[in-house]
């Protein structure tokens, strides 16, 4: 693989938020162009927080960050990698914060010297392409769960970023919804890591695992067949399923 | 939670500049503030209301948030006649009620339903984001707009994390009284609010630092004044000269 495919490279990452625990234990972690990372684990296990010292917002107390083959150590670093990252929050709510939903997805691309006409045009854009037309003078607080969730990913793609890191993107959608979100996933030809609880979202979206567990991540690529017990209508009689 | 039931209309009020309304009202407010005499503060009390008719809001809805203020004025009208020192006017048993106590509540009262109403009828007949964007048009610190906005936006968020503890204390039974559980009870739902809301503004300057933020906050809007505009602002800077002027051969 060419060197300059190489987006990130953590090098033997530590982390900790208190003294006795270590969140991230000498973890390293790669990600090329076009590589499609889905990350599983327990609750508490570091997932949000490699997340965040990829994007910078917690530095690690051992180890270094590459981004775009660059080392990346001071704020201003991370500031140029954050115009190609997209990050998107486990809560739409520390996400939406302007007033109104065209404000907010302008949000991105005006902090990137976009003029306001510019800013508009390519917010409307993006929120066409979620299906979202219409939306852009509804206030953010007063949308619902679902709406807040395909918002908060228009803010994100709206700075048309490289890389999409996202921290349980269905959790807490209805099923509608989150089909719409996993289609518009696979859809993007960008390379991303996942978070997420939700296997069925990871196999369809992600071409590999990942699993992270006591500070350490680890490669999930057994392909194990298993038995389900399942429950339907006409249950008892033979029947078929596709995969 | 907020509900800006005032700020969308079809009145020449609501279609105004912000920037001019937000002029005006700051110049009204402090002229009527600092006037102490009725021959002035009456004709801006008229003037008030004129503007309220100009905004066709529904009379019934001003009256109630109107109502809500001169329930604090009332306690005015219980102490100030029977504790300002002067004429006496009335007496109800062994209270003296006097002429100058009647009349400082008298301004007190004429002064806060002015600005109120000057208030409801150019403040509240703005969208608050449309203010903020106003107010940055108008060189106010951005620190200053960044506060009114989010205080907006995030005090919804700030009541639902409210109503869901008071929630998780009724299922289990919690009772207000008047004892030493309760007022811990309550000073624990304070503080894990404030700590919360750190926590939550916490993760909101980190998402807004991934989207670029770096201190500068753009706007989307451009105003653009028009003849009416002009019109309006002319009018009302005559008026509040008008005003001052009243106010200054009162006390000459």
């Amino acid at each position: 693989m060419e060197s300059n495919s190489l987006i990130i490279n953590l090098k033997d990452i530590s982390f900790s938020y208190s003294e006795d625990k270590l969140v991230l234990d000498h973890l390293s972690f790669h990600l090329h162009r076009g590589d499609r990372i889905g990350l599983v684990g327990p609750n508490g296990s570091g997932k949000t927080t490699l997340l965040h010292i990829i994007m910078g917002l917690l530095r690690p107390s051992s180890g270094r960050v590459e981004l775009f083959g660059k080392p990346a150590n001071e704020e201003k670093d991370f500031r140029a990698a954050r115009r190609r990252i997209g990050l998107l929050f486990q809560d739409a709510d520390d996400q939406l914060f302007s007033p109104t939903v065209l404000e907010d997805v302008a949000f991105g691309p005006l902090n990137l010297g976009k003029s306001p006409e510019e800013a508009r045009d390519t917010a409307l854009k993006t929120l066409a392409r979620l299906d979202l037309s219409g939306f852009e003078n509804r206030i953010t607080y007063k949308l619902s769960g679902g709406e807040k969730g395909l918002v908060s990913l228009a803010t994100v793609l709206a700075m048309d970023p490289e890389v999409l890191l996202l921290d349980e993107p269905t959790n807490g959608l209805d099923e509608d919804t989150e089909e719409k979100i996993t289609d518009i996933l696979k859809g993007l030809n960008l390379s991303c890591i996942f978070i997420s609880h939700n296997l069925d979202f990871l196999s369809k979206c992600t071409d590999r695992m990942y699993a992270m567990s006591n500070g350490k991540i680890s490669l999930d690529e057994a392909l194990v067949p298993h038995p389900h017990i399942h429950a339907h209508e006409f249950g008892r009689l033979p029947h078929e399923h596709k995969s | 939670m907020i509900e800006e039931q005032f700020s969308t209309g079809e009145s020449f009020v609501h279609g105004l500049d912000p920037r001019i309304k937000i002029i005006v009202a700051i110049l009204f407010s402090v002229v009527v503030a600092v006037s102490s005499n009725l021959l002035a503060l009456l004709p801006a009390l008229a003037l008030s209301l004129f503007l309220m008719a100009l905004t066709r809001l529904s009379p019934r809805k001003v009256f109630y948030r109107l109502l809500l203020v001169n329930g604090l004025i009332l306690f005015l009208w219980l102490l100030l006649p029977f504790t300002y020192k002067g004429e006496t006017l009335f007496t109800i048993g062994p209270l003296v009620g006097t002429k100058e106590g009647v009349l400082y509540a008298s301004r007190i009262t004429v002064k806060c339903n002015t600005i109120l109403l000057a208030m409801i009828a150019l403040l509240a007949t703005t969208p608050i984001f449309t203010l903020g964007h106003a107010m940055s048009k108008l060189y106010i610190p951005d620190k200053i707009i960044h506060l009114f906005l989010f205080t907006y936006r995030y005090i919804h968020v700030i009541f639902q994390e409210y109503r869901r503890l008071t929630n998780a204390m009724r299922i289990r039974g919690f009772m207000p009284r008047t004892n030493i559980h309760t007022y811990r009870s309550y000073a624990y739902l304070v503080g894990m609010l404030l700590v919360r809301s750190y926590d939550r503004a916490e993760r909101i300057h980190r998402a807004m630092l991934c989207r670029g933020f770096s201190g500068k906050y753009y706007t989307l809007s451009r105003f653009s004044i028009n003849i009416g505009d002009i019109l309006y602002l002319s009018l009302m800077l005559a008026a509040i000269l008008g005003l001052v002027f009243l106010q200054w051969r009162a006390i000459a």
